[in-house]
């Protein structure tokens, strides 16, 4: 599925699984049939036990690594961690990379087409959970002959699947990676959320979410990314990357871009409200803002985490306020009272939750260092 | 120490009943979980604050946490480890007694070694009009990160203040046990000691 081109670029094709058994949702909605996109890299080993699970964030997919073709700009989300050599060696491990549910990069989603209407399923998608992906990723694994993972492991919401995993089939990872996550959202979290959905809910374009031939709500979800990447950076690295500097030298007295970082968001905003489905940034919100292993459990994360039987490495980033470290530490000390192996590193950066993308030396030495001890 | 126990570490090893849970404060490199891991089958863990260290522990396969002695045991239940050790840490600790009832409170029993102020070479040093320096000690007064250096004595005295029971006491110099004088000719001190009922 991967090879080396005489470039030596790393060309990946993605690949679709379509499954024919209706998933029972969280929600009690049912999806009759789904397909879901993925993309895989290395080699699966005879004895079937070197499968890593990527687990994609908000606005991931499932290209985690290497280039599509020739003359795409950029490789996958995270290529300084995932490929040859790499932290998350492919040389050593067979890595599957795959789209959620729901999504928007080529896995059943809001955009698809609803059998039932002939027409995309816009807002009439169902909401989906962490616990649904879970469920869609491991139906994914069986029809990949992966009975069991070295690994599952993901940043942000994608920590909060791996963490899922552990919960949801203990039996089926002997390690979970959980990056820069949480064990559920806190108000705040909560209502970076809403203000962002609210900017796409209240677009004039959104037309209760059946866009699709229309415009479609760029607007709103400009807004909600440029919202959202706020929370992503720290305010060290935004003071340091563009501060108070302006585009032209001096104030305009005007309400267009001024200041850099205004540039900088509105850039960030215009390409992503590009690229994205605003109907899969709603539904992503609402799986996290849903996520809460420990929901009507007397003994709270402890008692959640009950059931693992993984070893865990759980990262967290100092500058990260979104997900921050004290959130980490809650998912390492419930899972020291249940006596799983645990290691955790705090790693010292200033980006902000958006480090866990970034190639530190140190995060990727213990990520490194970690996947190496894996025994296959 | 290339690949040879350390006479500290060996000691510990032999207090430490096999198959008990250990949590290591100031774990460093990870080389004593390594050892009572493959030596006692514990089930151990450390903290540790170094990012170096942390590292050396991941690469020995030691599970290790990132964090500050001082402020981040509040999170680890009580009575959840058979044993916490403080080795050659506890001269480094701004609130000393704060940290030996943190760790009788997460552990039945404590372990800690220290480097023993009152060995000889540290008295001899100091009548020379110098502050110590030793091979536990390995620091100059301007950059040494010990603040709250103790003879074995003075340890003893705070122990029967905070009535903790002590169980053992080794002294070793150069490796070493010492029996005779262990105040005077003892250079590292280790003790295990509980909460007395």
């Amino acid at each position: 599925m991967t090879h080396h081109e005489p470039t030596h670029r790393w060309i990946v094709t993605p690949q679709t699984a379509r499954f024919t058994e209706p998933l029972v949702l969280q929600s009690g909605a049912v999806l009759n049939g789904y397909e879901l996109v993925y993309e895989t890299y290395g080699q699966l080993n005879a004895s079937r036990t070197n499968a890593v699970l990527i687990c994609h964030a908000l606005s991931g997919n499932h290209h985690v690594a290497g280039y599509h073709g020739e003359h795409d700009k950029k490789p996958g989300w995270w290529d300084n961690m995932i490929g040859p050599g790499k932290p998350i060696d492919t040389d050593r491990f067979f890595v599957i990379g795959v789209n959620n549910l729901g999504g928007c990069h080529g896995s059943t989603g809001p955009a698809s087409t609803n059998p039932a209407t002939g027409q995309a399923f816009g807002a009439d998608f169902p909401l989906v959970t962490v616990e649904d992906w879970v469920t869609a990723q491991a139906r994914l694994a069986e029809h990949l002959g992966v009975e069991r993972f070295a690994a599952v492991v993901g940043g942000s919401l994608g920590g909060m699947q791996a963490l899922q995993w552990s919960i949801q089939y203990p039996d089926w990872l002997d390690h979970c990676l959980v990056i820069a996550a949480a064990p559920k959202l806190t108000a705040q979290n909560i209502a970076f959320n809403d203000v962002a959905r609210q900017a796409i809910l209240t677009d004039p374009d959104f037309n209760g979410g059946h866009y699709y031939g229309g415009p479609g709500p760029k607007r709103g979800l400009r807004l909600a990314r440029m919202l959202g990447h706020i929370t992503y950076l720290s305010d060290d690295v935004m003071g340091s990357k563009f501060g108070r500097q302006l585009k032209n030298g001096s104030y305009q007295f005007g309400y267009g871009v001024e200041f850099e970082i205004e540039s900088y968001l509105r850039y960030q905003g215009d390409k992503f409200a590009e690229s994205f489905d605003a109907n899969t940034y709603l539904l992503m919100t609402k799986a996290l803002d849903y996520f809460d292993p420990a929901l009507d459990l007397d003994g709270g994360l402890a008692e959640a985490l009950r059931p693992a039987r993984a070893d865990f490495l759980a990262v967290a980033f100092t500058t990260d306020w979104r997900f921050s470290p004290a959130r980490t530490r809650e998912i390492v000390h419930a899972l020291l009272h249940n006596k799983r192996n645990v290691s955790y590193a705090e790693v010292t950066h200033g980006h902000g939750h958006d480090a866990f993308l970034m190639a530190d030396a140190y995060y990727h030495g213990v990520v490194r260092a970690y996947m190496e001890k894996i025994k296959l | 120490m290339n690949g040879i126990s350390r006479k500290d570490f060996a000691l510990i090893g032999q207090w430490i009943k096999p198959g008990s849970r250990v949590l290591d404060l100031g774990c460093g490199d990870g080389a004593l979980l390594r050892e009572l891991k493959d030596t006692r089958s514990i089930e151990g863990y450390g903290i540790e604050i170094d990012d170096a260290n942390i590292l050396a522990c991941a690469q020995k396969g030691v599970n290790v946490i990132q964090g500050d002695l001082e402020h981040d045991l509040f999170g680890f239940e009580d009575q959840s480890f058979d044993y916490v050790i403080l080795s050659r840490t506890l001269q480094t600790m701004r609130n000393t007694e704060c940290i030996l009832k943190e760790m009788l409170r997460i552990g039945r029993q404590g372990i800690v070694t220290f480097p023993n102020f009152g060995y000889w070479k540290n008295r001899l040093q100091i009548w020379q009009g110098h502050m110590p320096r030793s091979a536990d000690m390995p620091y100059q007064w301007y950059n040494t990160p010990n603040i709250h250096l103790c003879t074995v004595r003075d340890f003893e005295d705070l122990c029967a203040q905070h009535d903790f029971a002590i169980l053992e006491r080794a002294v070793l110099t150069n490796g070493r046990s010492v029996a005779l004088l262990p105040n005077l000719l003892g250079s590292l001190a280790i003790f295990r000691f509980e909460q007395r009922r």
